[in-house]
This record gives structure tokens, sequence and C-alpha cells, in this order.
């Protein structure tokens, strides 16, 4: 049976879609600026947010008054709240984003970069995918690509490792004067890092979304239902 | 939480004529806690809660197949009265049903068919199941009046001092709410969540919501088969079946 | 337009019916309060009938129509409450508890003087109780039967089947809840449908022809077994028999008036019984 409800749905739906494609291309903006020291490209990101903080407005107001006028039940009432949820995660995604092109503003005032760039555009390409299939997860109901995207996050971890690694023990410890063109770099990593940790968030959102099982804080299970 | 059995379904099958009404119905209802049963019109739910204090016996041409028990004897077995059963297990209907008689008399009677001729003691017991059925309030002081002057909200909740009166050790709720306004609707619930304390509650109710609302255990009926019987935060949160779900946000049919 | 015009012609055809009813009813009482009216006295209604009928009161009269409607009540009335009992409370719907119901409607449709006819047969001959208020009193309450009977089930049906389970799930017993819910609430309906059938029975002049009227009786009736004289075929016997019809006729009128106001007031006292009872029902 057709809902109206289900059209009120399928908007906030689209809602989130569209969030999603903005914070996605918030991080390519962040990283590309990164790449390139565009100050330009950096300063677009930072006034950007301010549509995506829109967006996470009207989409937890959206489903606020779906929650009072429609009550919801069962796969919708977790649809609802797990878009809420989601929405907060992109957000916060969107503002690390923010932070990475700020850290850009940091290092473009004092170029060249420290050393070539090689793990963090493997981090990068890490972070970017991973907002991309969480997102198609999310809207395609996809919940094994969901689980792709939580057995990721320790990759992400294991990268942010071994550029902090790097950064300390052959550039920081080695010679003092570089630690302000170090540390900005520690910290894009960091960021790219907590925005992978936000995509798994989403992931988590999605599976109990749609099997309305709670994987949160049970990676070690999940990786054996991944392998099974 | 601990659950003990207080009723218990087993293998229900059930007959009008030859339509099967019930097919093979297995559901506990726990002790001090509220169980749901939801489903659309015509699903069984109502005969299958009439099946736990008799009621459906009176109707001509049903028969029953499997075994429904009471604290694990079993209630139509030839030994047990069934004036006995109905006595302990209450009964509160659809329709709020208050006789054509004063408000104490609508009490004292189920005392009054039992056997009980202490007058002192009627009177002590009126007022106290009045008072759990949160009414006392509003009619200690016409107690003499005409039951079916009071309004519907206050006649249903007179209606449910009746049972308590008789000591009613499971109460029986068969849409309770479905001619009262919200405000009486709410009324009821918060009576139900707090008699639950001291007995056994099975609601049949139209209201999702109101089984959310209520209840610790729901059973969705369709068919007349019992497709899902779960507890109530995983029933309106996570149901498993398919059909439930289906049901339960309204994707129905 | 047009809809409003048939509108209004159907209600005022409707209007005309109630007004020629009222007319008929209003002629009747009026001829029998006109013609009646100068025969009424104190002591038409307290002296015994003085030579030949023409003159002295219709108070033995009165008292023997009292007793043949007592006495049919007492017979009629437990035993059509039981049978409205019987068919509406424990008989199981069959095909015995149909035929049942259409022998009582038609019973009902059964003329008076056919009672008549059967109270002489059954009751003055072959039970031998002779032309006497005991025959008169079984062959009115038969009359009266049919009508208590559909009374009482009409008013036993009316009470609504959710008292009956509330009081069955409170572990009360079918024949407790019969006795303390379900009569007492039928019980303004089944007063009702008595008093009506005692006016009915009050005015019946056949079925009393044969089996307990007589045209002259000297005084008050002393015995259950005796002759009795009663209101409506008094009336018959004045204008027919007798030899000073001019006087006779001022009398029948008389005692018409005494009988209409009997019924009228029995028939009042039943629609004040309905609505306490609706009053009580909120």
């Amino acid at each position: 049976m057709e809902r109206h409800f289900d059209t009120e749905l399928a908007d906030l739906k689209c809602g989130i879609l569209k969030m999603g494609d903005l914070v996605e291309e918030a991080i390519i903006d962040s990283v590309g600026a990164l790449k390139e020291l565009n100050k330009a490209r950096a300063e677009r990101v930072i006034t950007e947010d301010k549509v995506i903080d829109e967006c996470e407005l009207k989409i937890d107001e959206e489903c606020l008054d779906l929650l009072a006028l429609r009550q919801p039940m069962a796969v919708d009432l977790r649809f609802i709240t797990m878009a809420m949820k989601i929405s907060t995660d992109l957000e916060r995604m969107a503002d690390l984003a923010v932070d990475i092109s700020q850290r850009v503003l940091e290092l473009a005032d004092r170029p060249p970069l420290l050393k070539p760039l090689v793990d963090i555009p493997k981090l990068t390409l890490l972070a970017q995918r991973m907002t991309r299939d969480v997102i198609s997860s999310f809207i395609n109901k996809d919940v094994d690509l969901a689980r792709q995207v939580i057995l990721c996050d320790r990759e992400a971890d294991d990268l942010r490792n071994l550029v902090q690694q790097e950064l300390l023990h052959d550039y920081i410890s080695k010679n003092k004067a570089n630690i302000s063109r170090a540390i900005p770099l520690l910290l894009v990593a960091r960021h790219l890092e907590r925005i992978c940790d936000h995509a798994t968030n989403i992931a988590e959102d999605v599976i109990y979304m749609v099997e309305a099982k709670v994987v949160k804080h049970h990676i070690e299970k999940l990786g054996q239902e991944g392998q099974a | 939480m601990d659950n003990k059995v207080k009723m218990q379904a087993k293998k229900v099958d059930f007959f009008y004529g030859k339509n099967q009404a019930l097919k093979n119905i297995n559901l506990d209802v726990y002790l001090n806690r509220v169980t749901a049963m939801i489903g659309p019109s015509g699903c069984g739910k109502s005969t299958f809660i009439r099946l736990f204090n008799r009621m459906n016996e009176l109707v001509p041409h049903t028969s029953l197949r499997g075994r429904i028990s009471l604290d694990g004897q079993d209630i139509n077995d030839p030994s047990v009265d069934a004036v006995d059963i109905r006595r302990r297990i209450g009964m509160v209907f659809q329709k709020p049903n208050p006789f054509p008689k004063s408000i104490f008399e609508n009490i004292s009677y189920g005392l009054k068919v039992n056997g009980i001729k202490d007058k002192a003691f009627i009177e002590q017991k009126v007022e106290d199941s009045l008072k759990k059925a949160v009414i006392w309030d509003e009619v200690k002081d016409r107690l003499g009046d005409s039951a079916l002057r009071l309004s519907g909200g206050q006649q249903q909740r007179l209606c449910i001092a009746r049972c308590l009166a008789v000591e009613t050790e499971v109460i029986l709720f068969d849409e309770p709410c479905a001619s009262l306004d919200p405000i009486s609707t709410a009324k009821i619930e918060e009576l139900i969540l707090e008699l639950k304390k001291d007995y056994s509650i099975v609601i049949v109710t139209h209201n999702m919501q109101q089984a959310a609302r209520v209840s610790d255990y729901t059973g969705f009926f369709l068919l007349g088969e019992l497709i899902e019987f779960g507890k109530t935060q995983d029933i309106f949160t996570a149901p498993k079946d398919k059909k439930t779900e289906a049901y339960i946000t309204g994707r129905f049919g | 337009m047009k809809k409003s015009v048939i509108q209004n012609s159907g209600f005022f055809l409707i209007f005309l019916s109630m007004l020629t009813t009222l007319f008929f009813l209003g002629t009747i009482i009026y001829f029998v309060v006109a013609r009646g009216a100068e025969a009424i006295s104190w002591s038409f209604l307290t002296q015994v009938p003085r030579n030949a009928m023409t003159e002295g009161g219709v108070a033995p009269v009165i008292v023997g129509t009292f007793y043949l409607t007592l006495g049919s009540m007492i017979f009629a009335v437990p035993l059509g409450l039981a049978c409205a009992i019987y068919i509406c409370e424990y008989s199981p719907k069959s095909f015995v508890v149909n035929l049942i119901r259409v022998s009582i409607n038609n019973l009902a449709g059964v003329p008076s003087v056919v009672f008549g006819l059967f109270g002489l047969a059954v009751f003055v001959n072959f039970m031998g109780f002779g032309v006497s208020i005991l025959s008169g009193s079984l062959t009115l309450g038969i009359l009266a039967l049919p009508l208590i009977i559909s009374a009482s089930q009409e008013a036993l049906m009316a009470v609504p089947h959710s008292i009956r389970e509330a009081s069955l799930s409170l572990g009360a017993s079918k024949w407790e809840t019969i006795k303390r819910i379900v009569l007492p609430t039928a019980l303004p309906g089944i007063l009702t449908g008595v008093i009506l059938s005692v006016g009915r029975v009050a005015g019946e002049t056949a079925p009393i022809l044969f089996t307990a009227a007589a045209f002259y009786k000297r005084g008050y009736p002393k015995s259950i077994f005796g002759e009795v004289m009663a209101l409506p075929y008094h009336i018959y016997a004045l204008m027919t028999e007798g030899t000073h019809p001019d006087q006779q006729r001022v009398i029948a009128y008389g005692c018409s008036l005494v009988l209409l106001i009997l019924v009228l007031f029995i028939s009042g006292f039943a629609i004040l019984l309905r609505q306490r009872q609706r009053s009580w029902h909120g």
C-alpha cells in the first residue's frame, strides 16, 4: 500500500543524499587544496560549510516533525532516528573538512611542504571512498557495503599512525624547526582519520536501520561475520 | 526481570462451526505483565482473549482444541467450573457495560453472586475497588445514583472496579478504549500500568500506540495465526516478521 | 422546487391522517362521555342493581370485571414470563423454537370468540368448573398469554447482551444472571406488557360469554366457582335483553364510560412506567 508518509520519507532521504554529496565535495576540495596548497580552494570549503550546517538543521527539523506527526514504528522509526544521527555525523565530517582547510591555509603561509606526501594521499583516498560508500550504503540499504566501510576503519587508523610516526621520528625529533610545518600535517592526518571514524559511525547506523542489529562497539564480531 | 507464566495457551485451535478462527496459537501471559494483542479486524485476537475466561463457550457451534492453563491448571478441564474461572479472570469489554443499577450495586454484585453477605465487608470492598480503579473521588458522594449516568470513561473505570472487587487475578481488556475520548483513554492506560503491579493483564487493542504505551509483551495476529510474539519494544522497533512490520508501519494491505 | 412540493404534500397527507385518527378517538370519547355522564354518580359506582336493572348501581359488575382480570393475570403472567424466558434465554435457536414462536403469534390472531368456545369446551365442561370466575379467568388468561409472552420476549431481548456478558464474566451463573440482572432490567418492559394486556382482558366480551358471565346475579360474587357479572357483557346484555330498553340504555352508557376510564387509566399507567424506565436508562 502506497502511503503519503512514504513520499515524506523519500524527501528526507533526498535531503540526506544531498547533504552527503556536499560533504563529500568538501572533503575532496579540502584535500585537493592541500595537494595544490591552494588557498582560494581552502577558503571556499570554509565558506561553503554554512550550507551544510543549514542542511543538518533542516533534516533534524524534518525528522522531529515526522516523529511527532506520524508516530512512526519499526523500520520507519529506525530510518528517521538514524537519519538524525547520520546528519549529525555528516555535519561533523564537514567540520573536519573545514579543519583541514584551515591547516592548508597555515601551510600555504609557510611553503614549501615539509616532505612529499605519500601516506596522506592514501588516507585521503580512503576517507573519500568510505564517505562515498557509506552514503551509498544508506541510500541503497546496502549492509554489505556498510560492513566493508566499518572494516576499513582499521586501515585508516594504521595510516594515521604511519604518518604520525614518520613525522615524529623523521622530522620533528631531528629538527625542532620543522615543528611549525609538521604539526599541521600531523593534524590533517588526524582530521582525515576522524572523518573515517564518522563514516564508520554512519555505517553502523545503516546496519541498525536495515537489520535492527546493534554493531556498535562490537567490531570483532563484525569481522567474523564479514568472513563467514 | 523474571517472568513467571500466569496463563498459557498451547496449540490452541478454535472453530466457529467449520470455520477455523484460530490456528495453533502458543502464547504465554506473564505474571504482573501487560500482554497486548494487535492485528487487523477479524484476525482472531478478540476470539482468543475470550478463550481465557471461557466466554466463547456461550457462543453456539464452537469448538476448541489445545490447552489453556491458569497457574498450570487446564481451565477447560471437566472438573473446573467456568464460573470459578470467570471469577479469577475478570474481563473489561469494548463498550462500557455497567448494570442498570446503582454505582454501589454494580460493584457489590460480583461479591453477592459469589456468596458474600457480610455488609461491612462488602462496603469496604466497594470502596477499595473504586479507589483502586481511581474513580472513588468522582463517585463517593453518589454511590446510590444509576451507573448509567456516569460518563463513558467513568463507566469503563467502574467496570474495571467491578472486576477488582471479586479479587480477580488476571484482567482481560477487550478493546477497552474503543469508545472513549483521548483523556479517558489516557486515564485507563495509566490505570492499566498501575494495576499490573498486582494483576496479570491481557489487552486487545486496535490502537498500536496504545499497545506500545501500556504493554510489556505484544502478539501480532493475522488471519487467525499468531505471527509474532515478543517484547513490545522489539516488536515496535525491530519486528522480525515482514508481515508484522507491514502492519505496524501502516503498509498493510 | 419540485422536490419540495412533493415533500410538502407528503407531509400534509401524513398530517391529515393523524387528524383523522384523532377525530375518531375524540368522537368516541365524546360520544361515550356525553351519553354516559348522566348515569354516573357515587351510588352508581357503589350500589347493586335494582328493579330489573333499571335502577341502582353496577358495583358488583365492576368487582366482577376486577376478579376476572386479576384471575387471568395470576394465571397468565407467571406462565407467559416463564415461556418468554425459556424462548429467549435457554432454548437453543432451532426449528422447534421457531415453531413455538410462530404458534404464539398465531394464537394472538385467533378471534376471541373462539377462545370463548374453547373455554366452554375445556374449562366449563371437560374440567367441570362450570360457568364460573375460574373458567372465565382461565379463558381470558389464555387470550392474554400471547400478548404477555411477546411483550416479555421483547423486553428480555432489549436487555443488552453486553450486561449479560458482564454478569457472567464476574462469575455469576446463567440463572443468577437472569434473576439478578436480566429480569430486573426487563421488568418495566414486562410490566408495560402486562398492564396493556390487563386493559385488553378487561374489555373482552366474547371469551366470558359462555364461560363466566351472568346476565343478572344478585349481589357480589361469593366464590370462584360462581357466575359473575362483568362490564363488557353487562353492556351487551343491557342493550339486547330486558324489558326497559330506555332506562337500560342509560346504564349501558354509564358502564361504557366506566370501562373506558378503567382502560385509559391502565394504559396511562403503562405509559408512565415506560417513561420511568427510559429515564433510569439515561
